[in-house]
C-alpha cells in the first residue's frame, strides 16, 4: 500500500500549462565550441562511471592480475629472479593492460547504439566527431587509472624506476596517446559490428597477435626470424621500447617518432572511416 | 512565408532485397500533427530516420523546414528534434543528468543547464524522480523524459516514433496531452503510429504506409468516407445462422459481406444507408436471433484493411531499428 502510495506520487502527471511555459522559454543560446561538446560527452562518461562503478573492475582487477601473474610467471624463468625481470617488464605490464582496456570502448559504443541514446546525439546540431571524441575522453581517464593500479602494483613488488616519477609519467604519456589513436580502431568496430559480443571477440582476435607478439614479456633476439620480422613491425614494440626509457631514464630512440606516428595514422585512417560509418550506419 | 514542413520527392532507402523505403512522395504543411500510420515493418521508422538525417537516402530527396536532409543536414539539425522508439536518453544516467547533458550540448553553461533541466522536469512531472537513474523509470516516465530531451530548446518540428507504444492507458493519454499542448504552441509534430486510434484521436492529416509507399492520405474522415458511408457490424447470436444471414443482408443491401475471424460476426461498408432498416426486419422474418446489429463510421482498421488488403495487426515487436 504505502509503495503504491509512493509510486502514485513519484509519477506525478505532465502538467500541460508548464510544458507550454517551458515551450517559451526555450530560447536557444549559441551554439557550444566543439571542445565544448566533446567535454560534455567525456562529463558524460564519468557520470556512467558514477552510476556503475562495476565497469571501473576491468581497469582495477585487470591489470592487478595480469602484472602479478606474468611478473611471477616468466620473471624466473626468463631473467633469473622477479628482482631483475621487473625493470624489463614493468613498463610492458603496464602497455598491456592499458591496450586491453582500451578495447572495451567498441562495446561501449555498440551498446551506446543498441540502446537508441545515439540516434538522440546524431540528431543534436553539435560538431559530429564530439559523441566520440568524449567517449574516448572518458576512457582515457580510464586508462590513466589502469595504468596507476598497474604502477602501484609494479612498485609493491619492487620496481625502482631509474627515470622516476616524471620518467614514468612521461611513459604514461606516450601510453595514452598510442591508446586514443587505437580508441579510433574499436569505435570502428563498434558501429560495424552488429553485437557487443562481435565486437569483443574481433577486438580479441586483433590485439592478441599486437600485444603477445612484441618485445613486451622477452628480448625479441631469442625469436626465430619470422616472429622478430613482425616484432619489427608491430608498432606496440616501439611502443614498449619507448616507455622502457622513459621509465628506466635510458635515452629515447627514434621509437618515439614512429610511436607518436603510428597514433597520427590510426586518428587519421579509423578517424575518417568512423566518421564516415557514424553518418550513415548500416 | 514558410515553406511546408516536410517535402519529399521519391524517397528511398534500400537495406539488402528489401525496400524498406519504396519512393515516398511527401507534402506536409507546417503546424499541426501529421500522421504516419502502418504496420510493423511498414517503413514508418525507416523514413522518419531519413528524414532527421539519421540515415541517408538510396534515392530521392527531401527537405524539412526548407533544408536539404543530406547537403543542409545541420540546419535540419538545429530546427527539429527526434523523440526515438526505444530509449533516446541514456538509461544509466538520471533523469535530470540526461537533460542537463543535452542542454549544455545546446550551449546553455552551467547553472542555465541545471535551470532548463529542473524547469522541464517540473513541467513533466519528473521533479521527485530527477536523481533517479532513467532506467528506474516507469514506461510512461521514460517517455516523458524522452520528449522533455526533445524540447530542451524549441524545436520547430518534433518527430515522434510510435511515442505510446507499450503504454498503459494512463501514460498514454498523458503523451497525448503533452503532443496537443506542442501543437498548441505552434510545434509541428510528426507522429508514427501503429495504432488507429492514436492517429484518429492526435492527427490533422495522415499518411497510411504500407511496404515502403504510401498508400492513401488525407484527413481521418476523408479516408473513413473512402471506404463508404458507413460500416455495419452484424453479430448472430448462433454460428451456425451466419450463412443464412449473409444471404439475407447480402440481397436486402446489395453489397458483399466479409466474414473475420469472429465466427457470429459480419461486416459491410454501406454506400447507401437506406435499407438497413429493411436488413433488419428480414433477418428478424427469418427468425434469426442478433447479438448486434450496428451501423457506424467506418474505424481506422477498416479503412486499413481495405486499403492494403490485410489488417493492420500490432506485433509484439518493434520495427526493426534500421
Amino acid at each position: 500500500m504505502t509503495a503504491q502510495a509512493s509510486r502514485q506520487q513519484e509519477e506525478s502527471a505532465p502538467r500541460v500549462e508548464a510544458i507550454a511555459a517551458a515551450l517559451v522559454g526555450g530560447s536557444r543560446p549559441s551554439r557550444p565550441s566543439p571542445l565544448s561538446s566533446s567535454i560534455s560527452f567525456g562529463w558524460r562518461a564519468l557520470l556512467k562511471i558514477k552510476h556503475v562503478p562495476e565497469q571501473l573492475a576491468d581497469v582495477t582487477l585487470f591489470p592487478v592480475i595480469m602484472t602479478l601473474l606474468f611478473t611471477f610467471l616468466f620473471g624466473g624463468a626468463i631473467a633469473g629472479s622477479v628482482d631483475s625481470y621487473i625493470a624489463y617488464i614493468a613498463p610492458g605490464v603496464l602497455v598491456q593492460s592499458v591496450l586491453f582496456i582500451t578495447m572495451y570502448s567498441a562495446s561501449t559504443l555498440r551498446t551506446d547504439i543498441d540502446r537508441g541514446v545515439f540516434d538522440r546525439f546524431r540528431s543534436l546540431p553539435i560538431w559530429r566527431p564530439s559523441p566520440l571524441i568524449g567517449m574516448l575522453l572518458g576512457d582515457a581517464v580510464r586508462y590513466s587509472l589502469g595504468a596507476a593500479v598497474t604502477a602501484a602494483v609494479c612498485l609493491l613488488i619492487g620496481w625502482r624506476p631509474e627515470g622516476g616519477f616524471l620518467g614514468v609519467l612521461a611513459g604514461v604519456g606516450v601510453v595514452l596517446t598510442f591508446a586514443f589513436g587505437l580508441g579510433w580502431l574499436w569505435l570502428f568496430f563498434g558501429l560495424i559490428l552488429r553485437t557487443p559480443g562481435s565486437v569483443t571477440a574481433v577486438s580479441t582476435i586483433v590485439l592478441m597477435p599486437v600485444l603477445f607478439g612484441s618485445n613486451i614479456f622477452v628480448d625479441p633476439s631469442t625469436m626465430p626470424g619470422w616472429l622478430q620480422g613482425w616484432v619489427e613491425i608491430n608498432p606496440v614494440s616501439d611502443l614498449v621500447t619507448t616507455t622502457r626509457a622513459f621509465m628506466n631514464g635510458t635515452p629515447v630512440g627514434p621509437e618515439l617518432g614512429v610511436t607518436l606516428a603510428w597514433s597520427a595514422g590510426l586518428v587519421a585512417v579509423f578517424g575518417s572511416l568512423t566518421m564516415w560509418r557514424y553518418r550513415n550506419p548500416r | 512565408m514558410a515553406g511546408l514542413a516536410i517535402e519529399t520527392e521519391g524517397l528511398v532507402k534500400v537495406y539488402g532485397d528489401t525496400r524498406a523505403v519504396d519512393g515516398i512522395d511527401l507534402a506536409i504543411p507546417r503546424g499541426g500533427v501529421h500522421g504516419f500510420l502502418g504496420p510493423n515493418g511498414a517503413g514508418k521508422t525507416t523514413a522518419i530516420r531519413m528524414l532527421a538525417t539519421l540515415i541517408l537516402p538510396d534515392a530521392g530527396r527531401a527537405r524539412v523546414l526548407d533544408h536539404d536532409v543530406v547537403r543542409e543536414a545541420d540546419a535540419v539539425r538545429s530546427l527539429m528534434s527526434l523523440t526515438g522508439q526505444f530509449a533516446s536518453v541514456d538509461e544509466d544516467l538520471t533523469g535530470r543528468e540526461n537533460l542537463r547533458l543535452i542542454a549544455r550540448l545546446y550551449g546553455y553553461r552551467g547553472a542555465a543547464a541545471t535551470r532548463r533541466a529542473d524547469q522541464l522536469l517540473e513541467a513533466f512531472g519528473l521533479a521527485d524522480a530527477a536523481d533517479r537513474q532513467v532506467k528506474k523509470y516507469s514506461g510512461g516516465m521514460r517517455r516523458r523524459i524522452d520528449i522533455a530531451a526533445s524540447l530542451v530548446v524549441s524545436p520547430e518540428l518534433l518527430f515522434l516514433d510510435e511515442p505510446t507504444t507499450g503504454l498503459d492507458p494512463r501514460a498514454r493519454n498523458e503523451v497525448w496531452d503533452i503532443i496537443r499542448a506542442l501543437v498548441n504552441h505552434g510545434t509541428t509534430v510528426m507522429l508514427t503510429t501503429q495504432y488507429l486510434d492514436e492517429a484518429d484521436q492526435l492527427a490533422d492529416r495522415i499518411s497510411v504506409i504500407d511496404r515502403g509507399r504510401i498508400i492513401a492520405e488525407g484527413t481521418s474522415s476523408e479516408l473513413k468516407a473512402s471506404v463508404g458511408s458507413g460500416t455495419l457490424h452484424v453479430r448472430v447470436m448462433r454460428r451456425d445462422d451466419r450463412d443464412a444471414a449473409r444471404a439475407i443482408l447480402t440481397r436486402e443491401l446489395g453489397v458483399g459481406f466479409d466474414t473475420t475471424h469472429d465466427p457470429q460476426a459480419l461486416v459491410a461498408g454501406l454506400d447507401d444507408r437506406s435499407g438497413v432498416t429493411r436488413a433488419l426486419t428480414a433477418l428478424e422474418d427469418a427468425r434469426i436471433d442478433l447479438a448486434q446489429f450496428a451501423l457506424g463510421q467506418p474505424t481506422l482498421d477498416e479503412v486499413f484493411l481495405s486499403l492494403t488488403g490485410h489488417a493492420a495487426e500490432p506485433g509484439d515487436e518493434g520495427e526493426a531499428a534500421a
